[in-house]
């Protein structure tokens, strides 16, 4: 579905992504994780689309297209979602309006009829459900004056609402108390299928309780430098990141 | 013939029939003669070249009125029952006007009449906008004020509909010059609304030199809009001067939507204590158009509350002008005084200028000013695009929002509702 060969970014001068692989078949999750700094938001933002970014070189192939070549919109149309560790507060524009607009431009650009008022709201409100949103908060700006917790079940209704072949889920759990964490992988698992993939990006081990990854990767310095099982996040977990930072040292000199 | 002799011979055509207006014309046109056009050393126009628009293609002449029949099609949907007063090349039009609210709440009556019916008042408070605005506009209005109407809305009255004023100008033979004026009297206890909306009849240019001028009793509610969209053919300079005579409410929205070179002076004088007044304004500019909005929150007197918030968005080579000064005298003790003026720079060649001007010698009030410059939310609008909204749509639905804060102000919803959907169309949103 994804598969990422040698991916390199950089922003200003600075590289920040210095030779990315990565292969996501449908039905997996993967999980990533690193020490802050490590580049692990970069990646989430550069398969997104972000124009921050320089790519310096590198190949991204989703479902046998170049995503690199792709505009965000067009990213997210063809199934790419980026669930924001920072969601954007949009003064003015209703939550209930903006997911109408993407959902049908989406259906659009995939050669179906626009969702009408009834069917729209009829989706909303089983998509509601998942993760115990409330239908005041989708009539209110979007994310404006939202809680922490508020903002993030918000980005999983959305993606609920868009059904994405892979979502790429950024920090999700930061800034969540145990609820709200509980009540965010629940919505997540109950998408996972056998069609579609999740990149989960995190700097704890602890929303991997909740959301149980395939395969577990570790990012340090740009690179990933271990690759494993879910018990490979334990391992982490136990030890922290200097024992992985200090095999990686010693590897290198 | 230059557009001086062409304002000298139809002053001269026209001012022999003013009749109880004679004096007052002829001492404004003595005042427009010794002041002139104002140029851009002028303070208050250093960035409006109003003396392009006066040019030697202006036309004044008045032609026979449309038929009513003929202009249904430009009146606000929603609103064709309400309340309706017709100024056809800035002369009023009793013909064409209508009243909705017939058991003796509004009197509409052209100000010739009311200036010996009602001479107290009107001796009183017409042509007080003059003390704000020495610079000739004002002044020539002024020198034409025979052709104007007086609107009385009556004590304790709340009217049932607005009042709309619709401006048409009729550019068919030249660059259409008009002149409306309008004397307001809504008197204690009176509720009220007044929309203006301005029309060009023609694919010519148009251009309006408007001074309308309304006053509020005790307690009264006084709802001004002025929704501009005549296109950008037609440029315009006006004066609202709202003068708060006892403690009343005042609230007034500025829509401009499109025209060539506008200029909209806003006074919201505030001569009595525990007033309250707000003033909104929105401009939505493209081309090389140029709208300059000035106001004037003067308080005379203590406890006295406004606020004010302009909007603009420039696309093209637009240029945007706020000039926003607040004025609290000595006695206005007490005063809070908010203003804002938010500038989105679409265009890669607009411009925005702004300026908060506060004017304060009391020692105990509150005010407040901000404004801002700047292009659209970068991280608003990926947010949007990564959901697979266009980048189109992206923009349009922010710019939309920015404009959503004005357009929520306009509390009819008719008026509210077509305003959005020229907003909606010029941002081009489609799904």
């Amino acid at each position: 579905m994804l598969k990422i060969e040698n991916l390199q970014a950089r922003i200003e001068e600075k590289a920040i992504l210095k030779g990315i692989n990565l292969d996501i078949k449908p039905g997996e999750v993967h999980a990533i994780m690193g020490p802050n700094g490590s580049g692990k938001s970069t990646l989430a933002s550069v398969l997104a689309g972000r124009e921050d970014y320089e790519i310096t070189g590198g190949t991204v192939d989703f479902m046998g297209k170049d995503l690199l070549e792709l505009s965000p919109e067009d990213r997210a149309k063809e199934g790419l979602f980026l669930a924001f560790q920072y969601p954007v507060e949009i003064p003015g524009v209703s939550t209930t309006n903006f997911i109408k607009t993407a959902v049908n431009e989406k259906r659009k650009y995939q050669g179906l009829e626009a969702l009408d008022a009834a069917q729209f709201l009829k989706t909303m409100k089983e998509k509601m459900k998942l993760v115990q949103i409330d239908q005041s908060l989708l009539s209110r700006s979007l994310n404006e004056g939202f809680s922490g917790g508020e903002k993030k079940r918000n980005e999983i209704f959305q993606m609920a609402m868009l059904e994405p072949k892979l979502a790429i889920l950024d920090e999700t759990d930061s800034g969540l108390d145990i609820d709200a964490l509980r009540i965010v992988a629940n919505g997540v698992n109950q998408l996972r299928s056998a069609d579609n993939a999740f990149l989960v990006v995190t700097h704890y081990q602890r929303l991997l309780d909740y959301i149980v990854p395939d395969f577990v990767h570790v990012l340090y310095n740009g690179r990933i430098v271990r690759s494993g099982t879910k018990e490979l996040a334990l391992e982490l977990e136990e030890k922290g990141y200097d024992f992985i930072k200090a095999e990686v040292e010693k590897e290198t000199v | 013939m230059d557009a001086i002799t062409i304002l000298k011979e139809t002053y001269s055509l026209q001012t022999a029939n003013a009749g109880s207006l004679h004096a007052f014309q002829e001492d404004n046109w003595a005042q427009f003669t010794a002041w002139g056009l104002p140029a851009l050393k002028h303070e208050e126009w250093k960035y409006t070249r109003i003396r392009n628009a006066f040019s030697d293609k202006m036309v004044t002449a008045s032609h026979a009125l449309p038929q009513l029949a003929d202009l249904h099609k430009h009146f606000l949907p929603g609103l064709e029952e309400a309340n309706r007063i017709v100024f056809v090349n800035g002369r009023y039009a009793p013909e064409l006007g209508f009243i909705a609210d017939n058991d003796n709440s509004l009197q509409v009556a052209p100000l010739q009449n009311a200036a010996e019916e009602d001479a107290e008042f009107i001796s009183l408070h017409l042509g007080h906008s003059r003390q704000y605005h020495a610079d000739g506009i004002n002044a020539l209005n002024a020198a034409f004020a025979a052709g104007g109407v007086y609107i009385k809305v009556k004590k304790g009255k709340t009217l049932s509909a607005p009042i709309v004023i619709y401006h048409f100008a009729d550019s068919t033979d030249g660059i259409r010059f008009s002149q409306p004026r309008v004397l307001g009297n809504i008197e204690a206890g009176a509720q009220a609304m007044i929309v203006e909306h301005y029309i060009n009849l023609g694919k010519g240019e148009t251009l309006t030199n408007e001074v309308i001028e309304l006053c509020t009793g005790q307690d009264a509610v006084l709802h001004y809009i002025k929704l501009q969209d005549e296109g950008n053919n037609s440029s315009h300079t006006g004066t609202t001067h709202i003068r708060q005579l006892a403690k009343s409410l005042t609230h007034a929205v500025t829509l401009t939507l499109s025209g060539k070179i506008v200029r909209n002076n806003l006074n919201m004088v505030m001569e009595a204590a525990n007033g309250e007044s707000h003033l909104y304004g929105l401009y939505l500019l493209d081309n090389e158009t140029l709208a300059d909005n000035h106001t004037i929150v003067d308080n005379a007197m203590p406890n006295c509350y406004s606020n004010e918030l302009y909007k603009g968005i420039m696309d093209g080579q637009s240029t945007g002008v706020f000039n926003g000064k607040i004025f609290v005298r000595k006695d206005a003790q007490k005063t809070n005084a908010y203003q804002s003026n938010k500038n989105i720079l679409i265009g890669s060649q607009s411009s925005a200028n702004t300026k908060p001007q506060l004017e304060i010698f009391a020692d105990d009030v509150k005010c407040s000013h901000g404004c801002t410059i700047g292009k659209l939310d970068d991280d608003a609008l990926f947010y949007l695009r990564a959901r697979g909204i266009s980048e189109d749509n992206a923009r349009a639905l922010l710019l939309h929002a920015f404009a959503m804060d004005i357009l929520d102000q306009i509390k009819d919803e008719s008026v509210r509702s077509f305003a959005d959907q020229i907003i909606s169309n010029r941002l081009s949103f489609t799904v």
